[in-house]
Formats: C-alpha cells, sequence, structure tokens
C-alpha cells in the first residue's frame, strides 16, 4: 500500500508543480514572453555565468527565456487539455450514436472510425495544415480530432453490450427516449471508459502540439509553446543547449508525470485489471 | 487459409486506399479553389488560368473526380508547385531511405523489445523487471524530437563522435535508429512482457512444468509460440507509430526521406507531394494491417477458416 502511494504521490507533486508554474510563473519574472531586448542577446543562464535579470537567459533576439517557458506550458497544456476534451465528448457521442442507430448510420460511422485509424494521425494533421493554412482556431481542430475514434470505438463496444442489460431494457419498453436511455443510462456505465482512454490522450496530445510546434506547423510566433521553444532551441544548440534541454525536459516531465498517473487510475478504475 | 479470406482481405486493402485516396480529394475541393491554395495571391490571372486548365477545374465535380481517380490509377499524382515535375518524380527516391530507416529501426526494437520483455515477465516483480518497465514508461513519455536532440548533443556535439545528420555513411544511421528504435522497443517490451505473463499462467504451462520441461525449452517452445499472435498484432500497428516518427525524427536528423519531404511540403503548400504521401501512407498501413490478417491466417488456422471470412 505504502508502495503504491509513493507511484502516485511523486508524479502528482511533478505534475502540480509544473501547473503551478504555467499558471503562476508570471510572478517569476518582470518580463514579457514574446517582448525582445536587443541589447541583451544570448544571455547565459545563471549555472552558466549569468545573472538574476534573467535567471535562465535569454535567446538570440533577446528575450527572456523564462518568460517564454511560463507562457510556452500554459499554452501546451492548456491546448491540449482542449484538444483532449473535445476529442472524449465528439468520440463518446459518435459511439453512443452509433451503438443504437442502424445500419446505415452506424457502418457510416464506423467506416469514419476506420479511416481515421487507416492513416497516421500526423499525417492527417499535415495534411490539413497543407490544404487550409496555419491558424490557432484550425490547429484547435486539429487536436481535437487526435484520437476521438479510440473513444468512439471503445464507447461503442461498452454501449452495445450495455444497451442488453435488464435495467436498459426496461427503461425501452416503458418508453424512455432514445436520448434519455443514453443520458441516463449508457453515459454512466461507459464514462469510466472514456476516463481511462483521457488519460492515455492526454499526453499523446500534448506530444502531438509539441510535435508539431516543433515542426514549425503549429503554434506560430509571437505566440509560443514548449514544442516551439524546443523548435527554436535547436537551431543554437552548439552554442546554448538550453535554449532546447529545458523547453524539452519540460515537456517530457509533463507527459512523464500524466502517464504515471494515468497508469495509476487505470489500475483503480479498469475492471479487468482490478482482479490481477 | 480459404480464398476466400484471402479475397476479403485483399478487397478491404482496395478498399482502404480507395477511401484514402477521396478523403484526400474532398478535402482538397472543401477549399473551394486548390488553385488559389496552391498559387501565391498576388499572381497573374493568366497563371492561374493555366493552373485551372491543367487540373481540369471547369468540369463538374464528379468528372473531375473520376479523372482523378483514373490519374493516380495510371500513376499520375500531379505536378508539384515546387520544381514543376512530377510528384511521383519527387517521392521516389526518398522511399529507401525511409524503409532503410524504419525497417532497422524496427529490427532493433525486436531484438530488443521482446527479449527484455520475456525476461522481466520471467522476473516478474524483481528489479530487472522494474527496470524493463521503466524504460519502456520512459520510451512513451521521450518525446522523439527531444530525444534525437539530446543524442545530438552527446554523440556529435561533446564526443564529436558521430555526424549530427545527412546521409553519409553507416553512421549516420546510428542515431536516427536509435531515436525511433528505443520507443518502439519499450512498447514492444511492455507488450511481451504482459502476452508472456498470461502464457505462464495458462494451464498447458502447468502442464509441461509438471511433466518436467527445462524452464529454457519452455521458454522457446512453449511461450514464444504462444506470444507470436499478439506479437505480429503489435509488429502491425507499430507500422503507423514508424510512419509517424518518420516524419518527426527524419527532420530532426534532415534524413532524405519521405517524412522529411513531407514536413517541407506542407511548409511550402505543395499540394500535390503532400496528396501522394497521404496515400502512399494509407496504402502502407493498409498493406501491413493486410500482411497481419495473413499471418494470423497462418499462425492460427482456426481465424482463416471458423471466423467471418468476409472482409471489409
Amino acid at each position: 500500500m505504502r508502495r503504491l502511494n509513493l507511484g502516485v504521490a511523486i508524479p502528482a507533486a511533478m505534475l502540480v508543480l509544473v501547473v503551478a508554474f504555467a499558471l503562476l510563473g508570471d510572478y517569476l519574472t518582470p518580463h514579457h514572453y514574446s517582448a525582445s531586448n536587443l541589447l541583451s542577446r544570448n544571455l547565459p543562464p545563471i549555472f552558466a555565468g549569468g545573472s538574476w535579470d534573467y535567471p535562465l537567459g535569454t535567446d538570440g533576439l533577446g528575450r527572456d527565456l523564462l518568460a517564454r517557458l511560463v507562457f510556452g506550458t500554459r499554452l501546451s497544456i492548456g491546448l491540449a487539455l482542449v484538444g483532449t476534451v473535445i476529442s472524449a465528448v465528439l468520440g463518446t457521442v459518435l459511439g453512443l450514436l452509433s451503438a443504437r442507430s442502424g445500419k446505415l448510420v452506424g457502418g457510416l460511422i464506423l467506416g469514419v472510425i476506420d479511416l481515421q485509424a487507416a492513416v497516421p494521425f500526423i499525417i492527417i494533421a499535415l495534411a490539413i495544415v497543407a490544404i487550409f493554412g496555419n491558424s490557432l482556431t484550425l490547429f484547435v481542430v486539429v487536436l481535437g480530432l487526435y484520437g476521438w475514434e479510440s473513444y468512439a470505438r471503445l464507447v461503442r463496444g461498452g454501449a452495445l453490450s450495455a444497451h442488453t442489460l435488464p435495467f436498459v431494457e426496461a427503461a425501452r419498453t416503458i418508453g424512455v427516449s432514445k436520448m434519455t436511455i443514453d443520458r441516463r443510462h449508457i453515459l454512466p456505465t461507459v464514462f469510466n471508459i472514456v476516463i481511462v482512454q483521457a488519460t492515455l490522450n492526454f499526453p499523446q496530445t500534448i506530444l502531438l502540439e509539441t510535435g508539431l510546434s516543433f515542426l514549425g506547423l503549429g503554434i506560430q510566433p509571437p505566440l509560443t509553446s514548449l514544442g516551439q521553444l524546443l523548435g527554436e532551441g535547436r537551431d543554437s544548440l552548439a552554442r546554448a543547449w538550453w535554449l532546447a534541454v529545458i523547453p524539452g525536459s519540460l515537456i517530457f516531465i509533463t507527459t512523464l508525470a500524466i502517464s504515471l498517473l494515468g497508469d495509476a487510475l487505470r489500475d483503480r478504475l479498469d475492471p479487468t485489471l482490478r482482479r490481477s | 487459409m480459404s480464398f476466400s479470406f484471402l479475397l476479403g482481405k485483399l478487397l478491404r486493402f482496395v478498399l482502404t486506399v480507395w477511401a484514402a485516396t477521396t478523403l484526400v480529394f474532398i478535402l482538397l475541393r472543401m477549399t473551394g479553389d486548390p488553385v488559389a491554395a496552391m498559387v501565391p495571391s498576388d499572381a497573374p490571372q493568366v497563371v492561374i488560368d493555366q493552373y485551372r486548365e491543367r487540373f481540369g477545374l471547369g468540369e463538374p465535380l464528379f468528372i473531375q473526380y473520376l479523372s482523378y481517380l483514373r490519374g493516380i490509377l495510371a500513376g499520375d499524382f500531379g505536378i508539384s508547385f515546387r520544381t514543376g515535375g512530377s510528384a511521383w518524380d519527387m517521392v521516389a527516391p526518398r522511399i529507401g531511405p525511409t524503409l532503410m530507416l524504419t525497417g532497422l529501426s524496427l529490427l532493433l526494437a525486436l531484438v530488443v523489445g521482446i527479449p527484455a520483455g520475456m525476461f522481466a515477465a520471467v522476473h516478474r516483480g524483481k528489479l530487472l523487471d522494474r527496470f524493463v518497465m521503466g524504460f519502456s514508461v520512459f520510451g512513451f513519455a521521450m518525446p522523439n524530437f527531444f530525444l534525437g536532440i539530446l543524442l545530438i548533443l552527446l554523440f556529435t556535439l561533446s564526443l564529436r563522435v558521430l555526424p549530427a545528420g545527412g546521409f553519409d555513411g553507416p553512421s549516420s544511421l546510428i542515431m536516427p535508429v536509435i531515436t525511433m528504435g528505443m520507443a518502439t522497443a519499450g512498447s514492444y517490451a511492455r507488450m511481451t512482457r504482459s502476452a508472456v505473463l498470461e502464457v505462464l499462467s495458462s494451464p498447458f504451462m502447468r502442464t509441461a512444468k509438471a511433466n518436467g520441461v527445462p524452464p529454457l525449452r519452455r521458454m522457446t517452445h512453449h511461450v514464444a509460440r504462444a506470444v507470436l499472435v499478439p506479437l505480429v498484432t503489435l509488429a502491425g500497428f507499430s507500422v503507423g507509430s514508424m510512419i509517424a516518427g518518420a516524419v518527426v525524427i527524419e527532420t530532426v536528423f534532415a534524413w532524405p526521406g519521405v517524412g522529411r519531404l513531407l514536413v517541407t511540403s506542407v511548409t511550402d503548400r505543395d499540394l500535390a507531394v503532400v496528396q501522394l504521401v497521404v496515400i502512399l501512407a494509407a496504402a502502407t498501413m493498409a498493406l501491413s494491417n493486410m500482411l497481419v490478417d495473413l499471418l494470423y491466417g497462418w499462425l492460427d488456422p482456426r481465424i482463416g477458416t471458423s471466423r467471418r471470412s468476409g472482409g471489409a
């Protein structure tokens, strides 16, 4: 029991620290994340002989890395959260719909699920960006489309078996509407599945966002995200390794903490794992 | 394996590629005017009209769709907006390097991941198991682009033993293959471990043990055979994640493959090339899914005969 608590406590503490950094980090530095100061370009961080004016140093345009990290973390986590919620809702609704619909609508939804699963999502995302151009709204849509098909498939499976439960059949017999049955009876039985899938989807969405931004095809300047910072830092790797390593480490710590917490949550929620 | 089983799988392959191709067509037309998306906004009207002529945009949508499909069947994937040459000529020379990178990574993942997973399962709960599982979580959470950058920092900038990128000689392969192979090896180890654990607790393993079959022989003859089916599934699944990985890793290491071409083409909005790469990715995944299904039928003869054989 004690070991289990430690396995939750450490990643939880890591995540709390990262979130606190994202939300309260503005108090750590007086500088604005996109304000460039040409007189203080390429300053080293404290551990490489810098000053406390810029604790983590500055980039090639004289922008404060600490302020950029705070904003980047906020945007990366926020976008991933929004993306996860959108795909969870979309996938759940379509999964419920496909389970209760006839062959035509159900088959159509299954076809779209198969189609999305047929191509790696980053390729779909890149194609969308290539065709429609790059904007923040579109980028949120892309993140929201990521992984909905996994929710839909799982929810559909859960809902199909829930539809055969006696109390659901009873509700149907006395004429409760499909909408109400889904909301009151089916949704609660598949809710755990959705939560478990969301813990898997969330870190993956962070990696998708940071990956696309790293490639220069996600978040665009003057906005910044952890991936975009890493992509910028990559260009000055030989001169100032910290510009890439610090944002990269933050991405890693965040996804690691969420994955570990997700593992712990899955063990608790997933009835098939609970036995062993 | 029955003939209808084979035919069903083949039909599924064709359907998937067709659906992906159609989706690309629909997406392209959803922008309204693909020429407007491809040509700079200050282009003279003559140029725009010329492009429109070439793409047959004056025709009704359905006719456009048919001629688009006919073109693809004939191997005509359109003209690269950047080079003016055919899109296929840009993609074709890059398929080899990408296959080399992904093939070697898959090999590395198999050679490292499967034995690691087996050892972890046999020594469940011990230090070795913890180490393997920790490594697997690490591989899951570590962004491949960051791992690549860390490797460049260590081996190129600090130790100065490996080239940072490009494609000259076997030494250029080491870092990209490690970057791509390690994450995959982690997931292989995890899956192998749980598959082996499941087999180890099955009745036939108890019987083998009771009959005095030595431990090593139990692993090589009983367990290895039983975990083949889940592992084939996994190898099939990882084709998708390797295609996705190639996009990022090839960019990090300036590898002259299809993934890096896709990124530069998206940046330049070279839609003919993007469209071809999407179709290629869908075809590759559909092909690997088909191979996995056929391997199932071969590894486990029950699958090809008793279960539904309609496919699609």
